[in-house]
Order: C-alpha cells, then sequence, then structure tokens
C-alpha cells in the first residue's frame, strides 16, 4: 500500500543523502520524493510516497527517527491530507491540433506556460488520480517530454489543535 | 581564547576525558597530531595499522564504558577505519573516529588523499560531521561524544579538514548539546512495565534471553537480582556474555547456531521469552517460525527500531536496558510476586546434563576444545578479559570458557571481523591495565592484523595470543566438509607458515609451540607469566567441527553433531512436567 510520508528534518547538508541511502540500503523503495523549507528556513519538509505494508513502514519510521537530523515523521491519512504534485508536459501539438489540446488542459485548470512551432507545454497541478487522467488523455498527442516534481503534501487543517 | 581548530580538538578530548587515543598520522592531520604532541593526559598509541587502531579504540570502549578515541588522516588511513566503524556499528560501541581530510577549497576535486570519508561512513555510523568551520569543533565534538555514549551506543566519525584544524577559533566549552532529533528513550513505559512484571509472576517457563545492551547500560547488577528474585533462568548472546555470571546455576548458556542444546531447547519450550538489550539475531534465532513459537515475548530495547523487526512481539518496551529491568524488579516486588519456576529449571537442568558441550579427547593431538579449557582453568581466580578472533576459535571460546564479570569478553559480534582479537587485546588491556588479557586466535584470523604485535611489545602490553592453530581457515572448512562435499577451496592454510614463534620472536615479543596435550598447559603457563605480550602457537586437531550446529536456516532445536538427541518435542519428559506443576 502507498504512504505519504510527511517527515521534518534539519536543514543542513547531507541529509537528503542520509535519507535517501537509509532508504536504498533497507530495502524501502521510493515512489516520489520531494523537499523544500518550511515557514521556518532550518528547518526542511521531505514528503516521500513509499509502497509499504504495515510493518515495513513501522520500521521505515522507526529508522528515519534513529537519524539524528530527523526531527518528526507523519504518515499522512490518505482522507485528511493535501496533496499536489506539479507536471510539465511538453505535447507535439501540430497547429490544427492545438485547439484541442488548449481544451484538455482548460479542462483539467491546466496551464499553457509555452507554445513552439510544433509543441505546446502545459503546467499542471493536481492530485495523482487527475494527473494521470490528464496525461492519458495527453499520450494520443504524443508527449515529448515530461517533468514532475515529485508530491506535496500537508495534513488538513481540521486536523490542527 | 584564542586557539587553533585542532588545539580546540584536544582540549575537547581532556575534557571528555579522554585518556588514550588510538591513531596513526598522515600530512592532513599532521596539526592535530602536534597539537597532541604534548597534551597532557592523553596517551597516544601508535598503532601499525588504522584497523588496528580502531579495533582497539572499540575495545578499549568496551572494557572501559567510555568511548574509544581514534584520530587518522584522510584518504587511506580513514579508509583503512572502514572495517573497525563497521565492527563498532554492528555491536553497539561508542568510538569517536576522527579523520583528516583535505583542504575545504580542494573538497570534491579528487585532491590527494581526499576521499568522500562522510559519505562511506553513512550506513556504518551512528552520526557523522564534515567540519567546515573552526568555530563549530566546541559543540560538534560535544554531540558526537554524546551521540556516541549515549542511546544505542555507536561509532561517530568527525572529518576535519587541514583548514579548519589550521584555523583560528574564540574557544569556549560547549554549555550542553543541542539536538532537536536525537532524544533517546531511558524509562520505560510504566503500563507496559507493569505488563512484563504481570506476565513473569505468572509464567511457569520464563526465559531471559539477554544481550549487549545490559553491558552497555551497565545492568549486570539489576539483571542478577531480577534473575535471583523471581529464580528465572538466563540465555546470554554472544554480545551479552558476561551480563551474567557463566558459573551461576541460573545461567543456561548461549543460544543460537553453535549455542548449546539445552539452551536452544530452553528457547523452544519457553512461554515466555524476556529479550533485553537483543536484536533477535539471525545467528541466534534460526528459522524465525519456529523461534520460541511457545512463548509470549517482551522485548526491552533502547532502539525502538529493533523492537518487532525481526520478531513480532507481545510486550514491547524501549528504554534503557538497566532502567527497564530495575522498573520489572521493583514492580515484581511490588506484586509480592513468587518464583514459580522450580519444575521448569528441573527441566532445563536435565537437558543440561543430558547435552553439555562434548568433544572426543586425544592422548596424541590436542583439542581445540582442550586448549580453551585449559586456558579456562590456567586463569581461574586471576582477573582476565578475553577476546577473541573469528571462527571456530571464537566458538569454541563462547562454548568453553566461563564469562563471570561484565565487560570481560570482548568478541566481535555482528560483522564477524576475522583480526579483530590482537588489536582489541590491545584496546583492553589498556583499558584494563592490571587484568590479564587472553586472544583466542585462529591461524587465519591472526595473520590479519598481526602487525600489532610491534603495538603490543612497543608498548609494553603483555597480551597473551593463544592460536588454535589448525592450518585451515577452519570454519570456512567445516561449513565446506558439511555443505560442500569436503571441497576445501581455498580454506586450506599451512600450519608452519609462518612460524608464529619465530614471528612473536622478530616483534621482540616472546614465543611458544605446543604440539601435544603434554606440552600444552607448560606454554601456556610459561605464556602467562611472562612480563610481556606473548603467542602460543598450539598445533590443534587439524579437522574438528564445532557441534552442535544449527544448519543456516534451520530450526534451532534441529541441531547436528554433539549428543544425540532428537527435537525437543521428543525429548521433553512430559511425566516429569506434570509431577512438578501439578
Ligand atoms: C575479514 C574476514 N574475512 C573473511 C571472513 C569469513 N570467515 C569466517 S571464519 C573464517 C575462517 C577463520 O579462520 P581461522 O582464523 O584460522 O579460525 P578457525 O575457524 O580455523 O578457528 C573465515 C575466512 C571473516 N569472518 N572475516
Ligand atoms: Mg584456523
Amino acid at each position: 500500500m502507498k504512504h505519504t510520508l510527511s517527515v521534518l528534518v534539519e536543514n543542513k547538508p547531507g541529509v537528503l543523502t542520509r535519507v535517501a541511502s537509509l532508504f536504498a540500503r533497507r530495502g524501502f523503495n521510493i515512489d516520489s520524493l520531494a523537499v523544500g523549507t518550511t515557514e521556518d528556513p532550518t528547518i526542511s519538509r521531505m514528503t516521500i510516497v513509499v509502497s509499504a505494508d504495515e510493518t515495513a513502514l513501522e520500521q521505515i519510521t522507526k529508522q528515519l527517527y534513529k537519524l539524528i537530523n530527523v526531527l518528526k515523521v507523519q504518515d499522512l491519512d490518505p482522507e485528511e491530507m493535501i496533496d499536489r504534485e506539479l507536471v510539465l508536459y511538453k505535447v507535439s501539438a501540430a497547429p490544427e491540433r492545438r485547439h484541442e489540446i488548449i481544451e484538455i488542459a482548460n479542462v483539467f485548470r491546466a496551464k499553457i506556460v509555452d507554445v513552439g512551432r510544433a509543441s505546446l507545454t502545459i503546467e499542471a497541478t493536481g492530485t495523482g488520480d487527475k494527473l494521470a487522467a490528464m496525461e492519458d488523455l495527453l499520450r494520443a498527442y504524443g508527449i515529448k517530454e515530461l517533468a514532475r516534481t515529485g508530491k506535496i503534501a500537508l495534513a488538513r487543517g481540521s486536523r490542527d489543535a | 581564547m584564542k586557539m587553533t581548530g585542532a588545539q580546540a580538538m584536544v582540549r575537547l578530548l581532556q575534557k571528555e576525558g579522554v585518556e588514550v587515543v588510538f591513531g596513526y598520522p598522515g600530512g592532513v592531520v599532521l596539526p592535530l597530531f602536534d597539537a597532541l604532541y604534548e597534551a597532557e593526559g592523553i596517551r597516544v598509541i601508535l598503532t601499525r595499522h588504522e584497523q588496528g587502531a580502531t579495533h582497539a579504540a572499540d575495545a578499549y570502549a568496551r572494557v572501559t564504558g567510555k568511548p574509544g578515541v581514534v584520530i587518522v588522516t584522510s584518504g587511506p588511513g580513514a579508509a583503512n577505519t572502514v572495517t573497525g566503524i563497521a565492527n563498532a556499528y554492528m555491536d553497539s560501541v561508542p568510538i569517536v573516529v576522527i579523520t583528516g581530510q583535505v583542504a575545504t577549497h580542494v573538497l570534491g576535486t579528487d585532491a590527494f588523499q581526499e576521499t568522500d570519508i562522510t559519505g562511506i561512513t553513512i550506513p556504518i555510523t551512528k552520526h557523522n560531521y564534515l567540519v567546515d568551520d573552526p568555530a563549530d569543533i566546541p559543540s560538534i565534538m560535544a554531540e558526537a561524544f554524546h551521540i556516541a555514549s549515549t542511546g544505542r551506543p555507536g561509532p561517530v566519525l568527525i572529518d576535519l579538514p587541514v583548514d579548519v584544524s589550521r584555523g583560528e577559533i574564540d574557544f569556549t566549552y560547549p554549555e550542553r548539546v543541542n539536538l532537536p532529533g536525537y532524544k533517546p528513550t531511558v524509562k520505560g513505559h510504566a503500563k507496559q512495565v507493569h505488563q512484563a512484571a504481570a506476565l513473569i509472576a505468572k509464567a511457569r517457563k520464563p526465559l531471559l534471553y539477554v544481550g549487549g545492551g545490559v553491558l552497555s547500560s551497565n545492568g549486570a547488577k539489576e539483571l542478577k537480582e531480577l534473575a535471583e528474585l523471581m529464580q528465572l533462568p538466563v540465555v546470554t548472546t554472544l554480545m551479552g556474555k558476561g551480563a551474567f555470571p557463566e558459573d551461576h546455576h541460573l545461567f543456561v548458556g548461549m543460544p543460537g547456531m553453535h549455542g548449546g542444546k539445552f539452551t536452544n531447547y530452553a528457547i523452544t519450550e519457553t512461554d515466555l521469552l524476556l529479550g533485553v538489550g537483543v536484536r533477535f539475531d539471525d545467528r541466534v534465532t534460526g528459522k524465525l517460525a519456529t523461534f520460541a513459537s511457545k512463548a509470549k515475548v517482551v522485548h526491552v530495547d533502547v532502539d525502538p527500531a529493533e523492537i518487532g523487526k525481526n520478531r513480532p512481539v507481545d510486550v514491547p518496551i524501549v528504554g534503557d536496558a538497566r532502567a527497564v529491568i530495575s522498573a520489572i524488579t521493583a514492580e515484581l516486588r511490588k506484586m509480592n510476586a513468587e518464583p514459580r519456576t522450580d519444575a521448569w529449571m528441573h527441566v532445563i537442568d536435565d537437558w543440561r546434563a543430558r547435552y553439555p558441550f562434548h568433544y572426543h579427547t586425544s592422548e596424541t593431538a590436542i583439542m581445540p576444545q582442550y586448549v580453551v579449557e585449559r586456558v579456562r582453568e590456567l586463569t581461574k581466580g586471576r582477573p582476565t578479559v578475553f577476546t577473541t578472533e573469528v571462527g571456530q576459535n571464537q566458538m569454541w571460546a563462547c562454548q568453553y570458557l566461563r564469562i563471570t564479570e561484565p565487560r570481560t569478553w570482548v568478541s566481535s559480534g555482528g560483522l564477524g571481523t576475522m583480526g579483530f582479537g590482537l588489536p582489541a587485546a590491545i584496546g583492553a588491556q589498556l583499558g584494563r591495565p592490571d587484568h590479564l588479557v587472553i586472544d583466542i586466535a585462529g591461524d587465519g584470523s591472526i595473520q590479519m592484523n598481526s602487525q600489532e604485535l610491534a603495538t603490543a611489545a612497543i608498548n609494553k602490553l603483555p597480551v597473551k595470543v593463544v592460536i588454535l592453530n589448525n592450518g585451515y581457515l577452519g570454519m570456512v572448512r567445516q561449513w565446506q566438509e558439511l555443505f560442500y562435499e569436503h571441497r576445501y577451496s581455498s580454506s586450506t592454510l599451512p600450519q608452519d607458515c609462518p612460524d608464529f614463534v619465530k614471528l612473536a620472536e622478530a616483534y621482540g615479543c616472546f614465543g611458544i609451540r605446543a604440539t601435544t596435550p603434554a606440552e600444552l598447559d607448560d606454554a601456556l603457563v610459561a605464556a602467562f607469566a611472562y612480563d610481556g605480550p606473548a603467542i602460543v602457537d598450539v598445533r590443534v586437531e587439524r579437522e574438528e567441527n564445532v557441534f552442535p550446529m544449527v544448519a543456516p536456516g534451520g530450526s534451532i532445536d534441529e541441531m547436528l553433531g554433539g549428543i544425540p538427541g532428537g527435537p525437543v518435542s521428543e525429548m521433553l519428559d512430559e511425566e516429569l512436567f506434570e509431577e512438578v506443576w501439578e
């Protein structure tokens, strides 16, 4: 099962390596990983998506806590989190088919951020499901290049004290 | 006060109470060695190899309970510590390894003798640091010693670029460490402690399964109190040896691959396994599905990640072993719990009597087990620290020595590092100058760090190396005999190359050989009495095997060799159980 871990770490050199190396050597697979500083510049948040059963997840969490620079590990409840990912798609777009592609982008509230001679670049944000649906449609036109940020997430405000 | 980074390092070592440093110099670490040159209260032991320095520091830490310190140069020096660091990591030993590094402005350029030692050691250190500003030295040193020696102890590495150690700082002692992400739990959770006590109070076949955690927490006394209060039988792992006196009537041996049959039977039959400072290592558990499968499990460990890692647990208790043991004992006293293990001890005693360790004696050949027995007898009553190498020698040492005091047994457990025993003996001797220190060695292992004989000789450290010279990588040969159709691929060593007596003499040590049982005692006595380091080259029966043995991946109650007897279910005398209990 997929879990979204929100991991607060000290913003120090080498912390990403420590976390990545831990996942690699303990045989845990990372589906996606996104890092950035938080409201406190000395602390970064890593959002890590892993596929793991309960036992493995418990090990991952405990092993993460053993890293001195790790401050907090949260397994976000899918029902109680806001998660987003940003994707850039560069789609083949002959002039006569552009409007179709633009329409798809509109339906998904995505933006056209670059127009080339034979391509359109679309910026889309959303949850995994939405992006997957959109990608599916864009495939028909030919996706030339794709870049994604990896998922970021926060627990919903209703969970705050 | 203004001083250089290197001088600050030395001040901080002094402040941490460091009396001995094991090291080896080189270009970029020279500022630090220079600052150590006339440092008060710190003895620098120049080993002959950085691996030797690291193992010596490891053993020093094990016998004293204080962190061991290593200082080496960058590149090859740092790389040579890797095995020693991995060894300390696997066995949870507090050491602080300080490595010189190339200057910060050339870091990352493949400069001469640059190696990314912090990168290399991420998986084998509890934490590590690359210092890039001399001003950080005080806080990093304080953190390093704190992290190494608290919680689950382990190695910490500090990589110190040469310009940082030359740089100037305005020195003040750090007031306290500030590590928001590091807060080991000491006290066990009260509810869980109560649950554990309640289970102990009503268990009929309880068993304490004790490991190195009890030694690191200095909890041997508390363990004995608990065991005696409730008359709980105790097994200690290879790492836990010395946590409970091996001559005590409640002592039930070492579990696992080469443990006692009686020990493994006890684990298989127990109804309450109390794991304290252990990690359910595969060499102990064998096949997990059948390990203590009739038991409820209480697991006490300071490292939460060990609890439930290999074996589901009924009562998990995160905390310092000593603190939790004391709390459980207090709880049992409050409950007025009474021991009820008479019948169980009866069964265990019966197994112990039926399945002792056993070997065929010989008039002409020296049996390796006999050597260990003679070492045991000839050192009786004399405070002794035993170190071991790895292989059959180590397993026979486990089976035939009697370790009765905490921190007097030093063996490479988790990593199984050949070449550990001699440098370990050196570190142990420095930590315990009044003890006799004996390395039970193999002819293969001893050659992996025999250069340290020089360290022993020059520093007048009278360690004794007893080589069970079988002319084989014996443990490898044993596996090849049992599982690879006697095909002794790359496991034969000529018994007389090197000539270990001459090797000892070349270093100015005492060397003596025993080739017949009649010569053995005299050789051992002479070596132990000698006022300096000594090697005893004992030519033992070459193809003796360590038995009993659990086949790799097998159930621990199904052992090869040893005194015949089936799996535990057949051997249990049901009648006896009924009679004593009802
Ligand atoms: C550094 C290292 N290399 C290889 C091994 C694998 N190994 C385990 S036991 C052993 C044989 C040890 O031979 P010796 O020291 O003569 O001991 P014996 O088993 O003969 O008593 C070997 C090669 C190891 N444990 N450590
Ligand atoms: Mg050998």
